[in-house]
């Protein structure tokens, strides 16, 4: 794995890029206030709720500022059922589960 | 007319004092009217880096709270005559600062300069958000450097939130000036780059300032790098950047220090 390293020679301004970006795009939707993609994700998030169980910190979204457009990305990540659960999402897939069969 | 501009950053120790200090000289030096604007109350360090440290009588709190007038609170640069300092205080707190009473020396201080340049305290308490109040033009000061980059984001929205400009459905201009950098690092991988910075913060770029010995120099010498020594690489560089927030179409390069070998011996010698 050292050995590997050594070749593969990882440079660290990418990855200080990437956690900017990463960070970053989180941050400006708390920061923002009133801004539009907090609202947003506020709405689409309280509307997942409804049919899905989803963790609040797993619906990302950003909007990408540009000159001429500006690019809105959703980013949500439901857990699978077939992977372990948390004990608050067990009771509803297993209902859910039931009902199917 | 008149322009103020604030020279911020969020983040301590990027070089918001220097860029302040180099700036305001180069754009004296082109012959305009400049005013450097201490705002770091309690912690006051421009005076010192543009070495009229022992000049200082009156400060912007003595003229905020009426106790002088503006006159006699701006000390006059020695080296170049359109340059002034209006000192912050060192032994009053910050809410000696009064919006109001900003205000009224701000719109003084346009009557009287062509450019009105506020160096802002670090953070985004009170200290920043004041000195940022009545910006025409705001310069973030970066580094290529993760918490820097972050701390910047945070201040862009501050600009766009908290500013009379702003308040007013106006626009304030951005520049970025991105402060050590070292393109040989950039280059191998181990720093940011310019590209990256640029992408991250989206706002137009107005200078590279190459990391260099000669910043440290002229702090030392108390004297504005700019004008300390003109042909070294952070001078230059801050000497376009000045020429571009003057509106000028300056080909964006990263100045380095070359000397040549007889130069260096002398330069030590000289030093």
């Amino acid at each position: 794995m050292n050995l590997l390293n050594l070749f593969s020679k990882r440079k660290s301004a990418p990855v200080a890029r990437e956690r900017l970006q990463i960070l970053l795009a989180h941050e400006r939707t708390i920061a923002g206030g009133s801004d539009l993609v907090a609202v947003l994700r506020e709405e689409i998030l309280a509307v997942l709720k409804k049919h899905v169980s989803v963790d609040s910190d797993k619906v990302q979204v950003k909007m990408e500022r540009g000159k001429a457009v500006s690019t809105l990305a959703v980013d949500i990540e439901i857990p699978t059922p077939t992977e372990p659960l948390s004990k608050l999402e067990r009771p509803k897939v297993a209902a859910a589960a039931a009902a199917a069969g | 007319m008149a322009k103020v501009l604030v020279v911020t950053s969020g983040k301590g120790g990027v070089g918001k004092t220097t860029s302040t200090a180099a700036i305001g000289a180069a754009l004296a030096k082109d012959g305009k009217n400049v005013v450097v604007v201490d705002f770091d109350v309690g912690l006051r360090n421009l005076d010192l880096v543009m070495g009229a440290e022992r000049r200082v009588v009156y400060d912007l709190i003595n003229v905020v709270q009426g106790d002088a007038k503006l006159p006699q609170a701006l000390i006059r640069d020695k080296r170049v005559d359109t340059l002034c300092l209006l000192p912050a205080s060192q032994t009053r707190d910050k809410d000696a600062l009064t919006e109001e009473g900003v205000s009224q020396v701000m719109n003084e201080l346009r009557e009287k300069f062509d450019w009105v340049i506020c160096d802002s305290p670090a953070g985004i308490e009170r200290g920043a958000t004041l000195a940022m109040r009545h910006a025409d033009v705001a310069i973030v000061v970066t580094n290529p450097e993760v918490s820097s980059v972050r701390d910047s984001d945070r201040i862009i929205g501050l600009l766009d939130a908290k500013t009379a400009r702003a308040e007013k459905g106006e626009r304030i201009d951005k520049h970025l000036l991105l402060t050590r950098y070292d393109p040989a690092r950039a280059e191998r991988g181990e720093m940011l780059k310019t590209e990256d910075v640029l992408e991250i913060l989206s706002i137009p770029l107005l200078g590279i300032i190459p990391e260099s010995e000669e910043v440290l120099k002229a702090s030392n010498l108390g004297s504005p790098v700019t004008i300390s020594n003109p042909l070294s690489g952070p001078a230059r560089a801050y000497a376009d950047a000045a020429k571009r927030l003057s509106g000028e179409t300056v080909l964006l390069t990263i100045p380095t220090d070359r000397r040549s070998l007889l130069g260096r011996l002398f330069m030590r010698r000289a030093a």
